[in-house]
């Protein structure tokens, strides 16, 4: 059994992990920025009349949502370089969680959208407001508050898909767990620690949904 | 140069064929196994024993709460100080069922809560037993909700299965890894990598993306 468990070496190891916490965490803020410009840009795209937008579009979010993001992640990290880009692995990590987040976020503003009742559409139109007007004034803020709760959903994955990052030697969360593995030899106490700030963030993360759930008057809001 | 990289690759192409099977063993021994651990877990959930929906739930938490990479180190490296010996494709099926097991549980408990309560208070007056109503009742009736998810379940599986190459399993995404080394060209050999997965998903999204519209036309929903 793990009778030689020993918190010793995790104090010890505390600074590591810390950094690692808040490499994640930062490193997650600015991917989830990434993710809601691709997303909204996607979504804007995908409301087009014009096929030319539209195809495009949906083919990304296909292509994205059919792969793995590890694939996706090495795909940028091997074949940027190839085209004489060469970024240091963070941006990579970062790069790839924004444009797989991206696609998922398009999806959840696309849903958000559809569920303005059409009538409401109609009304803006019978008011003469233009294109912009209605999707400004009318369906946008009410879209809004529908994708705040399955947003923080998706930041929760993005969150837990942050770890794929390790595997690009990036310093983050899971990079401190494998270091104490493989240093001391002790995955027990590495991945237990780590597996305990992830789920530190996770709850962080679902109490906000819950929380932006009520705040919001919706009722039954899960992610 | 870019003919000879494509010899090259056209060499890999038995090792590609390998990795592609491993990926899809992988997904379908978990996905059966994950399915109905899954079900068996949320039909305990909902079953009223406070205690056994508790620790259920607790459990559910847990997994969904930590990276599944995480959850692959732990099971690879952890139990074999608990004693208990595996290889890398034990502790692929295992974490990967696991994960199914338990996504699948909160896709089933949203099913069964979504069947009326004058459902089961009917089939309770009907004198049917606790397994008769289950089966003949509330199961048949959630499964038009459980089943778009379900099939949104499998492709989440199947990407999933990518991270278990981080312990060394030969499977689509090791395949590309290991290409890459040989042949410096990342984009078209990654990109060959997403086609093998595209080719095995994309069906799976349009047939859940299928599913959603039946159950949306079923309730009367315009389609816009």
């Amino acid at each position: 059994m793990l009778e030689n468990f020993s918190f010793r070496t995790i104090v010890e190891y505390l600074p590591l992990f810390g950094q690692g916490l808040v490499t994640t965490v930062w490193l997650s803020v600015l991917a989830f920025a990434g993710a809601l410009a691709v997303g909204i840009v996607l979504a804007a795209m995908n409301q087009q009349r014009g096929r030319l937008f539209r195809i495009p579009a949906k083919a990304y979010i296909d292509a994205v949502r059919a792969t793995p993001l590890l694939a996706q992640l090495y795909f940028l990290y091997f074949g940027l370089p190839r085209l004489g880009i060469i970024l240091p692995e963070l941006v990579v990590g970062i790069l790839a969680l924004s444009l797989n987040s991206g696609a998922y976020v398009a999806e959840i503003i696309r849903a958000g959208i559809l569920s303005i009742p059409h009538g409401q559409v109609e009304a803006g139109v019978a008011s003469g407001m233009t294109y912009v007007q209605r999707m400004r004034l009318v369906i946008l803020p009410q879209a809004f508050k529908v994708t705040i709760p399955p947003l923080l959903g998706q930041a929760i994955v993005l969150v837990k898909d942050s770890a794929l990052l390790s595997l690009i030697a990036v310093a983050e969360l899971t990079r401190a767990g494998q270091l104490l593995a493989s240093d001391r030899f002790m995955p027990a106490e590495g991945f237990i620690t780590i597996a305990a700030f992830y789920l530190l963030l996770y709850y962080g993360l679902k109490g906000l949904a819950a929380l932006s759930g009520r705040w919001l008057g919706l009722a039954g809001a899960q992610t | 140069m870019i003919w000879q990289q494509l010899q090259s690759l056209a060499g890999s192409y038995p090792l590609a064929l390998r990795g592609l099977g491993m990926t899809v063993v992988l997904s379908l021994i978990s996905l059966v196994l994950g399915t109905l651990i899954g079900f068996g877990l949320g039909i305990l959930r909902t079953g009223g024993n406070r205690l056994i929906s508790g620790v259920i739930g607790a459990w559910v938490d847990l997994i969904r709460g930590t990276p599944f990479l995480v959850q692959i180190f732990l099971i690879f490296f952890i139990l074999p100080e608990l004693g208990i010996e595996l290889d890398a494709f034990s502790a692929g099926i295992i974490a990967l069922t696991n994960l199914a097991a338990c996504f699948i549980c909160e896709i089933v408990v949203a099913g069964i809560r979504s069947v009326p309560t004058g459902q089961v208070e009917a089939a309770l007056a009907s004198g049917l037993s606790r397994w008769q109503r289950m089966r003949q009742v509330v199961l048949p009736q959630a499964m038009r909700i459980v089943l778009p998810p379900l099939v949104g379940q499998y492709v989440l599986l199947i990407k999933d299965s990518s991270v278990v190459s981080a312990i060394g399993l030969t499977d689509l995404t090791r395949v590309g890894w290991l290409v890459v080394q040989r042949v410096p060209n990342g984009l078209l050999v990654f990109f060959l990598i997403g086609l093998g997965y595209f080719i095995v998903c994309y069906p799976l999204i349009l047939l859940a993306r299928r599913l959603e519209q039946r159950i949306g036309a079923a309730h009367g929903e315009v389609q816009i």
